[in-house]
């Protein structure tokens, strides 16, 4: 009796050749793109939003055209970083138009198709129990037209926040594989180092490339001296352990980062002379200089 | 996923796939070519949903796939979104009523059932406000 490979094409619904069609409309937007990286973090609330959307903002000072798809499909807020939040995108020829925030940064997310106030992400469903059999697949179906359907235009950087976890940014390769690797946003406690070291593991294991590490909140300027003080116990042995892994930067806790974020103002121009903005400044730097090493860029 | 004709050996062709009225279970109806046996799958919810959520159209697709197509048809209160043109036109209107001529056609696109404003759905809400 034949078996599944025995028998040639699907059951008649050419799933593959409708799969191939997104991936060739994903494979045409991103041409236009001449950088994308993942920002990811091993735990939540260690600042990977508020790096994603200041180091955006720093590029586009530098006079790069930056886009950012936020890919935190339950806790958006990269609209709200950027004050974008009552703006909704625009179905324009053939895809969606991204809203233009602050510095012509070009923003897509959940939050943009939702109406104001809190509401949460529901998939409408035949039922709502055992959502983990389904829910998945929902998320990255979602991404995935995202990618395939947004009409960025010709971008120097693309920036992708990603939802806060180890598996996230392998996940997020397989639907982006032209990805130019994550950054990796981290605090410089030891329980956080830890998550790092496990995602760099697990992503290098998946074939997923990891452009960089960034200590975010590490250490914080004395009020009365100025100098930087450590904010967690066992600060400074850092992440340089992982080979082949270059830290790109670390971000001292300011304030005036969460004010801004709160707002909706880049942290990076409205406080442009402040040590944590010099050092989000110096990533972009960096990220800048590794990219036009690499060539090919735009 | 694949039919067998046991009794032929012979892989079975899709005849028709079709969602069920409440939308929780799809019917696809295979047929074997060379006895004319038919079966047909029937998908529990759960199912129904992953195949939804996979953004494939079992039966295969008919229509070219409009953008953010399966997000806006599932995400639960998802605003309609505006076309360019449509925003265009908007912004003709006096700045001071803009929000509410743009709350009074967002209303009646929903009402309507309609995903998108369009020229076509203003002019539709602009008679039907009497405007
Ligand atoms: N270096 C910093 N200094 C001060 N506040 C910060 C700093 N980094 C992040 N925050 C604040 O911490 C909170 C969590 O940051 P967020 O970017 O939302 O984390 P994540 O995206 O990793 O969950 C936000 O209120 C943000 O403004
Ligand atoms: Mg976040
Ligand atoms: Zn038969
Ligand atoms: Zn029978």
């Amino acid at each position: 009796m034949k078996t599944y490979r025995d028998i040639a094409g699907d059951g008649g619904s050419d799933v593959l050749g409708q799969v191939a069609e997104r991936e060739a409309r994903r494979r045409t937007r991103m041409a236009l793109v001449a950088r994308k990286f993942a920002v990811m973090s091993g735990k939540g609330g260690v600042g990977k939003s508020m790096v994603t959307v200041n180091l955006a903002a720093a590029l586009a000072l530098r006079g790069h055209r930056v886009g950012i798809l936020d890919a935190d499909i339950n806790g958006p807020c990269v609209a709200q970083m950027l004050g974008v939040r009552d703006r909704m995108l625009k179905l324009g020829a053939g895809g969606v138009a991204p809203v233009e925030g602050p510095l012509g940064i070009k923003v897509v997310s959940m939050d943009l198709l939702l109406p104001g106030g809190a509401v949460p992400v529901i998939w409408n469903a035949p039922m709502q129990q055992h959502r983990f059999t389904w829910l998945g697949a929902a998320e990255a179906g979602a991404l995935g037209e995202f990618l395939a359907d947004t009409l960025w235009g010709e971008l120097d950087f693309l920036l992708i926040d990603l939802p806060p976890g180890p598996e996230r940014y392998p996940d997020f390769h397989d639907l982006l594989p032209e990805c130019d690797g994550a950054i990796v946003v981290t605090i410089p406690s030891g329980v956080a180092m830890l998550t790092v070291k496990r995602s760099i593991v697990l992503a290098q294991t998946l074939q997923a490339k990891v452009f960089g590490v960034v200590e975010n909140m590490a250490g914080y300027q004395c009020e009365q001296c100025g100098a930087l003080q450590a904010l967690f116990a066992g600060e400074g042995e850092s992440t340089e352990q992982t080979p082949g892994v270059p830290v790109l930067g670390r971000i001292p806790f300011d304030p005036r980062i969460t004010r801004c974020c709160d707002q909706g103002v880049p942290f990076v121009s409205a406080h442009h002379d402040t040590p944590a903005a010099q050092a989000i400044m110096e990533i972009a730097v960096r990220i800048g200089a590794r990219c036009a090493a690499w060539g090919g860029g735009r | 996923m694949k039919f067998l004709c046991v009794a032929c050996d012979e892989a079975m062709k899709l005849v028709e796939a079709a969602d069920t009225p409440h939308g929780d279970s799809l019917t696809v109806i295979f047929r074997c070519a060379r006895c004319e046996h038919r079966v047909a799958l029937l998908t529990n919810p759960q199912e129904t949903q992953l195949v939804h959520s996979l953004g494939v159209a079992i039966g295969g697709r008919t229509t070219p796939p409009q953008p953010l197509a399966r997000v806006r048809a599932t995400l639960n209160a998802a605003s309609p979104l505006w076309t360019e043109e449509a925003e265009r036109r908007l912004q003709r209107v006096p700045e001071f009523v803009r929000p509410m001529v743009r709350d009074n056609i967002e209303r009646h696109a929903r009402e309507r059932g309609c995903r998108e404003v369009t020229c076509e759905v203003m002019d539709e809400a602009r008679s039907g406000m009497g405007m």
